[in-house]
């Protein structure tokens, strides 16, 4: 059956010599319209449930959007810039800004320190040992947001947990009945170290990835010279790992300025008195939990302004690392 | 002769990692260590699981439990319904799965196969769009839903379906750009020669190109099944009054409660919801590595 298939278009090609330019340019008109074929699911796909959104935010956040509104019991009232003046006059929005770099700034900071120092780490050993980190690390790489929150949240609980009881038994005694959610920075810090345990492997293995493809010879060259091992790293590999380096910063910085379940679930919806909001949960709780739908669309669109800017920076970066590669 | 000549490197090499071998171990024990570190909290999680509530709620834990008991998984699946809602993740997860494969796979051929006017604007496109905090679009798309459900319940708020929406959504600018590189990867002269073998183009797609790029297709679904499957906010968000449809991660915190918290169905709970993430990542985790590394090259 697949023979006769084969054979018969050539049979019928055969006739005519010049039947192949013409076929030639007509599959070139076809060919557009199959792209848009195929290219239709996820055009419409992407234009209903994320273009049309994008531009209904930038929308909502120009109105009055309350309860009433919500359930159109009382007309839309246009505030134009009204939303973002109350934003920026609001130093509650001030802290979550502040909280929401800040808080993202260690977390990326941390991941890179732990996952670039791991690379190098098991770059350096056998394949046992090796592969007991990176089973480790694809364990916290996989664990879902909310299990992880719950399983550091267990770990360092005021009455049950098991650092309390080990910082208490190695002598600590202030540590008897701690809690690690009630001070504004000891929760933001207990949040970044599950968030770091869990984004690190990304890094560790981008970055491993990067020292083992880096050829040895040109480490060996370079110790001939008479390079110190920290002149090689500086000289020789960091230039070679920049790329991924770029990459893996950037990925973070992304991932973890939007953070939203860790902090929702860690400081249960955003701290003491909202001590904990970044910028996600902030939105969340002024359109959900106050109703404020025009308010919460305003920090929304701040949110994604902030992440593009960091998006243009990036795609700067990579097409400069491109070239130079 | 031969014996002098080979001795001589074999002994050199010897000592120098004889001279190498302290630095190296310690290096090997702190990795254990590490790694040792690192998994300790998916330890405690199994093992609490497992844990008779009174060695739970005790001011003395300990790192071991010689009264395994299943009583904890057994409160999770009656007090609440955990295999419904486990159900309702896969579902979720799985049918993100089967059609943004499908979709994303048809998108990437026809960015990478054909040629047309637009097709740079296209890519572009699709690059910025993975960089959209999806976070961000929740207030719109609760009231898109709202609508949508006016119009098909299906697909409307407090139904599986509008999680479906939203997930698919998000997982296809990365899956599309992915798959783009392993199609592109795929040589021309294939395509020709199965078209001189008579091959008519749609043939040719699935037939030869769809199982070519398998290895991307396998990273691609991993990552938008977890995706799907970790999602807390928008299932917080749009199921909101029917418990029936909620999903593992809403599941699990009903057990925290203001009058002390249930650790031992949260652990056993945390686990349920784990377990088949970690399977799918231990199985296709050569793939995963090479796709990111594929992806990001691009």
């Amino acid at each position: 059956m697949t023979a006769q298939s084969t054979l018969a278009p050539q049979r019928d090609g055969a006739p005519e010599p010049s039947g192949r330019s013409v076929r030639r340019r007509r599959a070139h008109r076809g060919q557009a319209r199959i792209a848009a074929l195929y290219l239709a699911p996820a055009g419409i796909v992407l234009v209903s449930v994320m273009a049309y959104p994008l531009y209904q935010l930038v929308q909502l956040s120009l109105y009055e959007y309350g309860q009433a509104q919500a359930s159109g019991g009382a007309p839309l009232e246009f505030l134009g810039l009204g939303n973002y003046t109350r934003l920026l006059n609001d130093p509650r929005f001030w802290m979550v800004l502040l909280n929401t770099c800040g808080f993202a700034a260690v977390c990326v900071a941390g991941s890179l320190a732990v996952g670039i120092t791991l690379a190098v780490l098991a770059s350096r050993v056998r394949q046992l040992p090796r592969a007991l980190l990176f089973l480790a690390a694809l364990g916290a790489w996989a664990t879902p947001a909310v299990a992880g929150s719950t399983v550091w949240l267990f770990l360092f609980d005021q009455d049950f947990g098991l650092v309390n009881e080990v910082l208490t038994g190695i002598g600590l005694t202030g540590m008897e009945g701690f809690s690690w959610t009630y001070d504004r920075f000891v929760a933001f810090a207990l949040v970044a170290g599950e968030v770091i345990w869990c984004s690190f492997p990304f890094v560790m293995v981008t970055m491993y990835a990067g020292i083992k493809a880096i050829p040895e010879e040109m480490v060996e060259a370079a110790s001939l010279d008479g390079a110190s091992t920290w002149r090689t790293a500086r000289s020789v590999l960091l230039p070679m790992l920049r790329p991924l380096l770029v990459i893996a910063t950037i990925q973070s910085i992304i991932w973890d300025f939007k953070i939203f379940t860790q902090i929702y679930v860690m400081t249960d919806g955003g701290g003491v008195a909202g001590q904990n909001l970044v910028l996600n949960v902030y939105a969340y709780q002024e359109a959900f939990a106050g109703s404020n739908y025009g308010l919460g669309s305003a920090i929304g669109v701040v949110m994604t302004a902030l992440l593009l800017l960091i998006t243009v920076i990036y795609l700067r970066v990579q097409r400069g690392t491109g070239e130079n590669a | 002769m031969t014996t002098a000549t080979h001795t001589a490197p074999t002994t050199g090499r010897r000592r120098k990692q004889l001279f190498r071998r302290p630095g190296r171990t310690l290096a090997e024990i702190t990795t254990v260590l590490v790694a040792a570190v690192v998994a300790f909290p998916l330890y405690w999680m199994l093992l609490t699981a497992f844990k008779p509530r009174g060695q739970i709620q005790s001011t003395d834990p300990r790192p071991w439990t010689l009264s395994p008991t299943l009583e904890n998984f057994r409160r999770v699946f009656t007090v609440n319904d955990f295999g419904r809602y486990f159900l309702n993740s896969l579902l979720v997860a799985g049918v993100v799965v089967v059609v943004s494969l499908v979709v994303s796979f048809l998108a990437a051929v026809a960015l990478t196969r054909f040629r047309f006017r637009g097709r740079t604007v296209l890519l572009v496109m699709i690059l910025t769009a993975q960089m959209v905090p999806v976070e961000a679009l929740t207030i719109p798309l609760f009231f898109l839903m709202r609508s949508v459900g006016s119009v098909a319940p299906w697909f409307g708020l407090n139904h599986l379906g509008s999680l479906v929406l939203v997930h698919l959504a998000f997982s296809l600018p990365f899956a599309i750009w992915m798959l783009r590189g392993f199609v592109a990867a795929v040589p021309a002269e294939l395509e020709e020669a199965a078209t001189l073998d008579g091959a008519s183009r749609f043939r040719f797609t699935w037939q030869v190109l769809f199982p070519l790029v398998a290895p991307g297709l396998v990273a691609m679904s991993v990552l938008s099944f977890i995706h799907a499957w970790n999602d807390f906010l928008f299932a917080k968000t749009f199921i909101i009054s029917a418990t029936e449809n909620q999903t593992l991660p809403l599941a699990v915190l009903v057990f925290f409660k203001p009058t002390g918290n249930d650790w031992g169905a949260i652990m056993a709970g945390s686990t349920l919801m784990t377990i088949p993430v970690l399977v799918f990542f231990v199985l296709v985790q050569r793939h995963l590595v090479s796709g990111i590394a594929g992806a990001v090259k691009e």
